[in-house]
């Protein structure tokens, strides 16, 4: 680890004016140090942002409001969230263990990188890491890697469970910054790798992430349901978040798919989702919805077994939700 | 009886080898090749040495010279030439952990590289046949007609298994803590599972009487083999602190131990089997590739087990080896009877599927009089008591044997059986037991590596001695005491357990003290076959839409001799079979072709067996007596645990899908391409 | 940098290098060895300690930034000399071999057994389900055991829930 200063930052304009090239801001850690020791982030500073004031869970009418720093541990715990947001709840318990659970913040979850193995392994080439060195995983070991918006410099994927969920439920993100204050609705925080996979996100250098607002949750039934071999305590092959309504002619009326493990970024299935609202909720149409999506993947060898396991999952997850 | 070193445990005071207090220490920090062959052209420690607090920068430009004849993975800084990708090339030392990690990466090193070979194949051009394997038995044995065996059966199988590259991961990293004194005499903490040894390979590495070096490893964090011949730390710890003039600590990381700390080779094994109409073996033949490094020749006896476990008139067992630009692979627990027994275990259940018989009942069939191989008679043998009571206890005669039939939702759900053994091996040892204010002080430079080795042994003292065992002291892991074998080869309780009921016999004649040497007894053992052995039991569910497997039973019925104490008994089996569920299941290190090396090389990529995926292991065993093996009547049972696991679940699967998976780990990636 | 932390309920003050995490300042710095380093890199649960009640990994945590938080080491759970239940039942339970993960295993069960709600596997997740083996396994799996004696850490875990 490089040497770095330290400063806790008493309130978000603070922490922005302490902003400047070469600093990061710290949340719970659980990602940002675990990188620093590997020698993947070396920032010259840290702004600690983990003590600011935003760690409330509070109902704004028919939306609630998820501050920055919220510890994974009590948004999933919260009753709001248990109630309203059952898809995010379980989708936060399904990540990590209880210990980081503990520590990492909303925001830290969403900005945490891949743990694609060269991304973390600063003696072998990563474009995400080092632009221009190459990818790889490509050639090698992409087995858990991406196979839908991949693009020729990076098929890394977003580890995240939580921001599934979010993708799913259209949340949208609060940004302060130095440019001011922002909107960024999920999924849209997060980019597919293009030729800049260094630039996980949308966010501009210095933007702190304040809040996650929740809309109303989608009508029907949700579920998330994270693919993987050991039984916990693993990232996930593939995840799913879905809600799905059914009216009672039978038809879909509403439908939210959103994917984990197969993308740099949470992938939302608009394809599938459009090809079901309307139509009939069969399980030949939900086959037919998840091959319209996964149409566009370009699996590699060793991860093609993600497409048939994202296939099984969009179609098993909406049998299981459908009336 | 609770473990002796219980209360230190939980109380946070038990002192492994990185934790014991010296006055300032200085830290280490270790630079690795980053090619996999070539040679080190130059090394610039310029910057590094610039940071405050570094004290200096080991390397092949700069470092004390050490004997020619030391062992090539130890004898660190000696030579440009680069072995393998993640070899030790160069260490700081600095003031603190966060300065000597730091500077490390300000080392440069420069390389000459050469195009490296790392990728084992069956048809490698470099394959040859070791002189011997592991420990000390022939490559290749052949008895019989094999070929017409194999033509004269009514039903053969010809197979071909896989495994992967396995890393023993230890929780507690590989660790040193050096410290000279002023006549030149050295004292490292280290993570051993043998003091005596690994004080002569020390001494051996930098060219000193044995008797200026000691090794203390009271507590030792899991070793699984890994710790069971000396590694680099050691040997970098006292370098460094000679260099330095203070005492000196390192603890390799995760992912430094992952590159040389040992692994489990990889295995390519192709099994040829026939049987009869009556389900007798006509032939079985095993032949094993596998690998080693440059460096060293590394040969895992993985065909050995074949040549105990079943009658067959054709026998023939062969290893081919290939040296690759790798690490050496090393002991991890039970090398040899793990991925072989995997292999033949598994040939055995598709031979029982495609002769239409219960592999229960092929097995039984199959029991030999004598040892398969060699014709020695058995000290003792229960495989069959072990399958039956296995099958029953499992519930195995209300088995549905036909594959893929059962389901629960999107469960598939099989059963599959697998034997177990291992060998039942002691070496000599050396003991002293003393009288000591009324209570017995039992001296014997033994490991306990989490076996329970204390409280075995205090258990063993008492019954010798007819005492309580509260009143007997046990003192071990320091090279100072009575010489003893590693903890490996699950020897460690057999060897120790008989110089210490030697020296407690003597204790009782002599009134004061007792010494017990048992190189003439070990020595003077009758020529018979002595293992243990074992069968395992699996149920597992296999989810239709994922291809996720989850262990939803697994019982293991051993039969080890006179167990000497329930308790730790148990929990070895259990442990041994639950790394057995993580070889069937997740257990892989990938290796990097392009760059050589490993892949995958921390506990989130490498993944190990969590809480929630061990909650239904059980583990039983059958009286046996059996006069022909230690006083205690005591066979090892740290290893046969792993051994049959993973066919047992690999069986399963099978059973399960109808689809066989012949390459580890069976992970959702193979059933979904495989299957759906 | 200069922090103070409270460690088993003493205040303990020290100058640390910003690089330093809280888990090294334990074992280096203030002589506790109990909590472990095992990976380094939150993976396997050897550092867990509680930090102001809550369990963490101490290798994950820089020092300089639990300035004023409370941390309990397994040094800690016991109360003069008296064990702390989960401590005994570990021993009666041999629910550790090499004893590695052991203070990692005992300040997680602490930290969880204090932990609301549900886990990943709560069929209902407004229920604040009963601890049953099936739930501590889950919630205890940040803490690996490669001795492999997760039986005997649920079974103890169980003993001390009920």
């Amino acid at each position: 680890m490089r040497p770095f200063e330290y400063a806790r930052a008493g309130s978000t304009a603070e922490a922005v004016r302490q902003f400047a090239p070469g600093t990061m801001y710290l949340g719970g850690g659980t990602n940002l140090v675990d990188l620093m020791r590997l020698g993947v982030a070396e920032p010259e500073r840290l702004v600690d942002v983990s003590r600011l004031p935003l760690d409330a869970v509070e109902e704004q009418g028919d939306r609630v409001r998820v501050g920055a720093t919220v510890r994974n541990t009590d948004l999933a715990a919260h009753p709001l969230i248990r109630a309203r947001y059952p898809m995010l709840a379980r989708a936060v318990l399904t990540g990590a263990s209880g210990q980081v659970r503990n520590v990492a913040t909303v925001a830290g979850n969403l900005l945490q990188r891949t743990r694609c193995t060269y991304f973390q392994d600063v003696t072998r080439p990563c474009n995400k890491r080092r632009p221009g060195s190459g990818c790889p995983a490509i050639a090698g070991d992409h087995g858990n890697l991406a196979v839908l918006g991949t693009s020729d410099a990076c098929v890394a994927t977003h580890p995240s469970d939580m921001a599934v969920a979010l993708a799913a439920l259209d949340a949208q993100v609060h940004v302060t910054g130095p440019g001011g204050d922002r909107i960024i609705p999920m999924p849209g925080l997060h980019r597919l790798p293009g030729e800049e996979p260094e630039r996980d996100t949308v966010l501009a250098p210095g933007d702190l992430i304040t809040a996650v607002e929740l809309p109303p949750p989608p009508p029907g039934a949700s579920l998330y349901r994270k693919v993987r071999e050991r039984a916990s305590f693993a990232f996930a092959l593939v995840s799913i978040a879905a809600a799905l309504d059914v009216g009672r002619d039978g038809t879909v009326t509403s439908c939210r798919i959103a994917l984990g493990g197969v993308a740099h970024a949470p992938w939302r299935a608009e394809r599938a989702e459009r090809a079901l609202i309307g139509g009939p909720a069969t399980g030949e149409a939900f086959l037919q919805a998840a091959e319209a999506e996964l149409e566009q993947a370009r699996p590699l060898p060793r991860n093609a077994y993600k497409v048939p396991l994202a296939r099984n999952l969009i179609v098993a997850t909406l049998e299981e939700l459908a009336p | 009886m609770n473990r002796i070193e219980g209360r230190v445990k939980v109380t946070g005071l038990a002192t492994y080898a990185a934790e014991y207090p010296a006055e300032n220490v200085a830290y280490a920090y270790a630079v690795q090749a980053q090619i996999a062959k070539g040679r080190v052209k130059r090394v610039d420690a310029a910057a590094a040495l610039e940071l405050p607090g570094v004290l200096a920068v080991l390397s092949c430009e700069a470092a004390p010279r050490l004997p020619e004849d030391a062992d090539p993975e130890l004898a660190l800084f000696q030579r440009r030439e680069v072995a393998y990708r993640g070899q030790i090339v160069a260490a700081v030392v600095a003031d603190t952990y966060e300065i000597a990690r730091d500077a490390a990466a300000h080392v440069r090193v420069d390389y000459d590289a050469d195009d490296h070979d790392v990728r084992l194949s069956g048809d490698h051009p470099g394959l040859y046949q070791p002189e011997v394997v592991n420990p000390n038995f022939p490559s290749d044995t052949d008895k019989g007609d094999v070929e017409a065996g194999l033509a004269a059966a009514a039903t053969t199988v010809d197979v071909t298994y896989e495994t992967p590259v396995l890393h023993n991961n230890p929780m507690e990293p590989h660790a040193a803590l050096a410290l000279w004194d002023t006549e030149g005499r050295l004292l490292v903490y280290d993570t051993a599972q043998g003091t005596s040894g690994s004080r002569d390979t020390i001494a051996k590495t930098l060219g000193l009487p044995p008797e200026q070096v000691r090794v203390v490893s009271r507590h030792v964090g899991g070793g699984f083999g890994s710790k069971g011949t000396t590694r680099p730390q050691a040997i970098l710890a006292a370098l460094a602190s000679r260099m330095v003039g203070r005492p000196v600590k390192i603890a390799l990381t995760r992912q430094q131990m992952f590159d040389v700390t040992g692994y489990r080779t990889p295995t390519i094994q192709r099994l040829r089997l026939g049987v009869d109409g009556d389900g007798r073996l006509t032939a079985l033949e095993h032949l094993a590739y596998e690998q080693s490094s440059t460096l060293v020749e590394f040969a895992e006896q993985t065909a050995t087990p074949t040549r105990v476990m079943y009658a067959s008139p054709a026998l023939r067992t062969g290893h081919r080896l290939v040296r690759l630009d790798v690490a050496t692979p090393s002991w991890m627990r039970a090398p040899g009877e793990c991925p072989g027994m995997y292999a033949l275990e598994s040939a055995m259940d598709e031979l029982a599927c495609a002769a239409g018989l219960d592999p229960v009942e092929l097995r039984i069939r199959n029991e030999p009089e004598t040892e398969p191989f060699s014709g020695v008679p058995f000290s003792s043998r229960n495989l069959v008591g072990c399958l039956r009571e296995g099958a029953h206890r499992f519930g195995w005669r209300h088995r549905d044997p036909r594959p893929g039939v059962t389901r629960e939702g999107e469960w598939l759900v099989g059963t599959g059986v697998a034997a177990s053994t291992y060998p039942a091996r002691r070496s000599p040892c050396q003991a002293v037991a003393t009288m000591r204010d009324g209570d017995v002080l039992v001296q014997v430079a033994a490991a306990d590596i989490g076996t329970g080795a204390r409280t075995a042994l205090t258990r063993i003292a008492a019954n010798a001695l007819g005492i309580a065992p509260e009143r007997v002291h046990v003192e071990l892991g320091d090279s100072d005491l009575p010489r003893a074998p590693v903890a490996g080869g699950s020897a460690g309780t057999a060897s120790w357990g008989t110089a210490v009921v030697r020296a407690c016999e003597e204790l009782r004649r002599d009134g004061k003290e007792g010494r017990a040497d048992t190189t003439d007894e070990v020595k003077a053992d009758a020529e018979l076959a002595r293992h243990a052995f074992g069968a395992q039991f699996a149920e597992v569910r296999v989810s239709a839409v994922t291809g996720e497997v989850r262990v939803s039973r697994l019982l293991g019925v051993f039969a080890a001799g006179h167990i000497v104490d329930e308790k730790l008994a148990r929990s070895q089996f259990l442990g041994g079979m639950t790394m057995g569920l993580g070889m069937a299941l997740m257990e892989e290190t990938l290796t990097d072709e392009e760059f050589g090396g490993f892949l995958h090389r921390d506990l989130a990529q490498y993944h190990v067996p969590a809480c929630a995926d061990a909650q239904h292991v059980e583990a039983v065993w059958l009286e046996e007596e059996d006069g022909e093996l230690n006083p205690m009547g005591s066979k090892g049972i740290g290893e046969i645990g792993i051994v049959g696991t993973a066919a047992a679940i690999g069986n399963a699967v099978h059973h399960a899908t109808g689809h066989r998976f012949r390459e580890l780990p069976i992970t959702p990636a193979k059933i979904l391409t495989a299957r759906f | 940098m200069t922090i103070t932390l409270q460690v088993n309920g003493v205040p303990r003050t020290v100058d640390v290098d910003p690089r330093m995490s809280l888990l090294d300042l334990l074992r280096e710095r203030l002589g506790l060895i109990g909590a472990k380093k095992g990976c380094d890199h939150g993976q396997c649960g050897a550092c867990t300690v509680l930090i102001d009640g809550r369990r963490a990994n101490a290798c994950l945590a820089l020092a300089v930034a639990v300035d004023g938080r409370e941390i309990t080491t397994v040094e800690g759970l016991a109360t003069d000399g008296e064990l702390h239940p989960l401590q005994s039942a570990f021993m009666e339970h041999d629910a550790f071999q090499c004893g590695y993960c052991t203070p990692g295993q005992l300040c997680s069960a602490a930290g969880m057994l204090g932990e609301p709600g549900p886990s990943a596997v709560t069929e209902d997740l407004l229920d604040d389900p009963d601890l049953t083996p099936e739930e501590i396994s889950e919630r205890m799996s940040g803490n690996l055991c490669r001795c492999g004696a997760y039986v005997g850490i649920v079974a103890a875990i169980g003993e001390v829930a009920r």
